[in-house]
């Protein structure tokens, strides 16, 4: 199996292919058939990736599943996955199978619709396992053109101001990138990621317009992906566009946003920022610890006072990209760890959380909280299984939200114990608007009329919760189960950083000598 | 000597002669009822003539003293050229014909803007470039005119033509400069008076006025006033080929009077075409936003990609002129598909431009709103389409070359320009539904369209093999 990541990576785009030129007509029973091909091509898909992880070596920290061809300009094209990604690709396989099944009620141009997704998934799949810097930025940009018209075509009423929103705000991010990119090419001379990891970028102190440049070139790079990543992860200030985003998308749209789409900004820290460019993300690690602080409690703050539920759960994603930064840029193996398995058990609470609010959304089409009250009279079902991922969101121990959350205090507690306490203040407010939001959806009397005939949760809903109930628990008691496959590459990871800042030390004080 | 000479130039004599040749027939045969086989034989011998410039090899070969040089440089360029003003030419024959503009003397005027810009990219000498480039605005003057009943055709045709002769003016003014303190008008003897004596100030003089001249020909700010009007008045097949050919030619010749006659100089006109490059980057992003009418839009949508190809000639490497060729080649292919697209637009019978008449296009016709949607991502930028390796070439030639800041200026030019590219794709897919656009049978016209969109995504794989070609071309250009 030499192709399985190009098969893992491309499956989805054949199928969204076939769904674009076999597949005629508008009536329901090409509706049907698209949303099947949808489901068998992604469920496929996850088989594939099945047999990827199968085959994982977790004690081999190099890349493996290799391949490589020639490709124009002197790019390659190579995909391969280590410790740090597999999981990734994982994630965004099992995810879109409930993904399809989340828009089985839709009606309106199905076929675009899975056409949207299916690019999505091969998008998404290629930006964890590309390993050359152009083709994961033909991954990592192209993902916004399918997302765009999935929230500007099937979404809310201010959909169109949301998708500009977010192709603009994401795209002026990214392009930034593109040109350290460049500038990272003609430093090298190649965009092979596994070379570029070996590169050492020049870190002398240079001046530009008359400012001092601290860390030279690797500043400079450093904030160019920034602009990129704290953007798409969001992080506080530039994390604007996600509640636009998500209160305008379809429940599907939301699910993947949130659970897959944030990750890609946490994956390219880990992949770029941290071990390309370590003496810059050491000079700006306090900034990120920061900010990741203020992004936990301010969003906490203001998911606390929203109306709209989705809202809501949109600033709780802000707070929990707020721990998963924060892990990042302690920079030791616990922080590593806890940001990789947040963002896992985030993707697959939030992506429950998202479902739960399409599962009454299809049924009231509101997504006022207001609206709702006593939903536990008619459905007990759903607030058996909303309560589970509240508490999971909150980070009760047993979940595997309680994982992440801790692993990362744990880290930055060594490495700035301010930074924790501040952030530690956001868990208890998180406890606050989750269980708020469910005693004010969920509990109660059941007095509002329209709610009277409101019916529990159907089959179809409840298989696509069942396998993120037993995740989300799964990775709660077992966290083994993911931190035994990223360990030794985060380990691997971690050691080159401190061996980068010591070497980086040790060469200014000579200098100084 | 003379037969070598005129076998060197050969391509251009045959066009040249069959422009007089078919004029004859048209006069005293029958003059418009054969206009159709006029286009598809003008059409033919252009991509025959494509085919026979494109199978010389890759000598150097200057004929008439220096005046006429075959490089692969000018190979590639007339090969756009020829290519795509052969396509433009055939594609808007129908809409011509339906509104009665088509007559015999289009092909041949199209084809004597042709010869002009085949001998523009060949030009080794002042007088050659002017000589080419005066044919080739001549021509399009007239054919900006086309349909002469229109005030605003011939408004835009005495618009073009009154900017233009100031354009020219400029150039010549630029050029007798340039003779007057180097004391030959040939390239080579330019840029051998300057590696003697250096760079005098009435050479730099020369040079500005003559940037200025060729600026206003690929519609760079602040010279680039007069293409919205001419794009919005002239007839649009018109609007097509301005948008095409003319510019690859113009690029090309600045890129052939920079290399080849101060190319030991880059210092003084690279940051000339740096400042050009990054006003009509903004200028023709900004300005494109309030834009109703797709004709204007793309007017500015070429302004910024003009801004973008010079991008790649600031650098002033043979990189910069690889990724301006290459830059120049995707460009062409996607506003083909595009114009191709606005030629069908109408209602009831009649042509539309306003972008509002393209609301929820894409339930009329799917397949073309999506071909067009693909365009429109292209045209912004977004990768993975053919168009984002365009200006990754582009930017990585100014990196490379040191000028990080214009790459940063780019991209950031080209976040505010893909707003408007977004609107489009709005309306077809987002927008509330109105009285929708004809449903026109323009076989020609949806198969060019789906052409172009499918070449920007299936490019992607090795961008059909143009990289290598433009690398043969840029290095002809650079030594």
């Amino acid at each position: 199996m030499l192709n399985l990541l190009s098969i893992i990576t491309f499956t989805p785009a054949i199928a969204a292919a076939i769904l674009a030129f076999f597949l005629r007509g508008e009536d329901e029973a090409a509706q049907a058939n698209a949303k099947w091909v949808a489901l068998v091509a992604t469920l496929a898909t996850f088989a594939a990736s099945l047999i990827l992880l199968i085959g994982f070596d977790p004690q081999d920290t190099d890349f493996q599943f290799v391949e490589e061809h020639d490709w124009i300009m002197g790019f390659t094209y190579k995909m391969g996955v280590d410790g740090i990604s597999i999981l990734f690709v994982m994630l965004t396989t099992a995810l879109m199978p409930i993904t399809i099944g989340a828009c089985w009620n839709v009606t309106h141009r199905v076929k675009e619709y899975m056409i949207a997704f299916l690019l999505l998934e091969t998008l998404m799949i290629g930006v964890f396992t590309a390993l050359d810097l152009v083709l994961f930025y033909l991954f990592f940009e192209a993902g916004l053109i399918p997302m765009f018209l999935i929230i500007g075509i099937w979404g809310g009423k201010e959909r169109i101001y949301a998708a500009f929103k977010f192709f603009l705000y994401t795209f002026l991010g990214s392009v930034l990138m593109l040109v350290a990119m460049i500038a990272m090419y003609v430093d090298a001379g190649t965009t092979d990621i596994p070379t570029l990891l070996q590169h050492q970028f020049s870190t002398e102190t240079f001046s530009l317009m008359g400012w001092q440049v601290i860390g030279g070139m690797q500043t400079l790079l450093w904030l160019a992906f920034f602009a990129s990543f704290a953007v798409k992860m969001p992080m506080w200030p530039v994390h604007t566009w996600l509640p636009d985003a998500h209160v305008q998308a379809p429940t599907a749209g939301s699910v993947i946003l949130a659970a897959v789409l944030l990750k890609m900004g946490g994956y390219g820290f880990l992949r770029f920022s941290l071990p390309m460019f370590p003496v810059a993300s050491d000079i700006f690690a306090p900034m990120v610890l920061w900010l990741s602080a203020i992004a936990i409690v301010y969003t906490s703050l203001v998911a606390l006072m929203q109306e709209d539920m989705k809202k809501l759960i949109a600033y709780s994603s802000v707070a929990h990209m707020g721990f998963v930064t924060m892990g990042i840029f302690a920079a030791n193996q616990q922080g590593l760890d806890g940001a990789i398995f947040q963002m896992i058990s985030h993707g697959f609470i939030s992506g429950a959380l998202f479902l739960a609010v399409g599962v009454i959304y299809d049924r009231m089409h509101t997504r006022e909280i207001v609206a709702y009250g006593g939903l536990i009279n008619r459905m007990p079902v759903y607030a058996a299984i909303f309560l589970l991922f509240t508490m999971a969101n909150v980070g009760l121990p047993g979940t595997s939200g309680f994982v992440g959350e801790f692993l990362t205090f744990m880290a930055v507690f060594q490495v700035n114990t301010w930074v924790a306490l501040f952030a530690a203040t956001g868990v208890i407010l998180s406890a606050g608007y989750a269980l708020w939001l469910f005693r004010r959806v969920v509990m109660g009397e059941l007095i509002k009329e329209s709610l009277k005939s409101i019916k529990d949760m159907d089959r179809r809903e409840k298989t696509l919760m069942a396998p993120l109930v037993v995740m989300t628990l799964l990775l709660g008691v077992y966290p083994a189960l993911v931190t035994d496959i990223i360990g030794p590459s985060v380990s691997a990871l971690v050691d080159g950083h401190t061996l980068a800042l010591q070497a980086h030390e040790a060469a200014s004080q000579l200098a100084q000598n | 000597m003379i037969a070598a000479d005129l076998y060197t130039a050969l391509p251009e004599i045959v066009l040249a002669v069959y422009a007089m040749a078919a004029l004859m027939v048209g006069v005293y045969g029958g003059k418009d009822t054969l206009a159709e086989p006029i286009v598809w034989a003008t059409a033919g011998l252009m991509l025959l003539l494509a085919l026979f410039v494109g199978a010389k090899g890759l000598d150097v070969v200057t004929a008439f003293n220096g005046m006429y040089i075959a490089d692969a440089f000018a190979h590639f360029s007339k090969m756009i050229i020829l290519v795509s003003a052969a396509v433009v030419m055939v594609m808007g024959q129908g809409y011509m014909a339906a509104r009665g503009l088509l007559r015999f003397e289009y092909p041949i005027l199209i084809a004597l803007s042709v010869v002009g810009m085949m001998l523009m990219v060949s030009a080794g000498d002042l007088i050659a470039l002017y000589m080419g480039l005066e044919l080739q605005s001549l021509a399009l003057y007239v054919v900006a005119t086309m349909n002469r009943d229109s005030t605003r055709s011939t408004e835009a045709g005495l618009k073009y033509f009154i900017l233009g002769a100031l354009a020219s003016g400029l150039l010549l003014y630029g050029a007798s400069l340039t003779y007057g303190y180097a004391g030959t008008t040939l390239f080579a003897g330019i840029i051998s008076t300057i590696s003697e004596d250096g760079m005098s100030i009435g050479l730099l003089m020369g040079l500005a006025f003559m940037l200025a001249g060729l600026a206003f020909k690929v519609s760079a700010v602040p010279f680039h006033m007069w293409t919205p009007d001419v794009y919005e008045g002239a007839p649009t097949p018109v609007t097509a080929f301005f948008s095409t050919a003319p510019k690859v030619a113009a690029m090309a010749l600045i890129a052939r009077l920079v290399h080849e006659a101060f190319g030991v100089v880059p210092g003084d006109w690279t940051q000339i075409i740096a400042f050009l490059a990054v006003a009509s980057m903004f200028v023709g992003a900004i300005a494109a936003i309030g834009q109703r009418d797709i004709k204007r839009l793309m007017a500015y949508s070429s302004i910024s990609h003009m801004g973008f190809a010079l991008v790649g000639l600031a650098a002033g490497t043979a990189q910069g002129v690889q990724g301006m060729l290459v830059y120049m080649a995707i460009y062409v292919t996607m506003n083909i598909g595009v114009f191709a697209f606005i030629l069908t637009m109408s209602r009831d019978g009649k042509a539309v431009t306003d972008i509002g008449s393209l609301r929820q296009y894409s339930k009329a016709e799917p397949l073309r709103a999506l071909a067009l949607l693909v365009l429109m991502f292209s045209l912004a930028g977004v990768p993975p389409l053919v168009g984002f390796f365009g200006k990754f070439y582009v930017l990585w030639a100014a990196v490379n070359a040191g000028l990080t800041w214009l790459a940063v200026a780019g991209v950031v030019a080209s976040v505010i320009g893909a707003f408007y590219y977004l609107r489009i794709v709005y309306y077809m897919y987002f927008g509330d539904e109105i009285e929708p656009l004809d449903r026109v049978r323009a076989p020609v016209q949806a198969t060019l369209l789906i052409a172009s969109a499918a070449i920007m995504v299936l490019g992607v794989i090795n961008l059909f093999g143009i990289e290598g070609l433009a690398a043969l071309a840029a290095d002809a250009l650079v030594k």
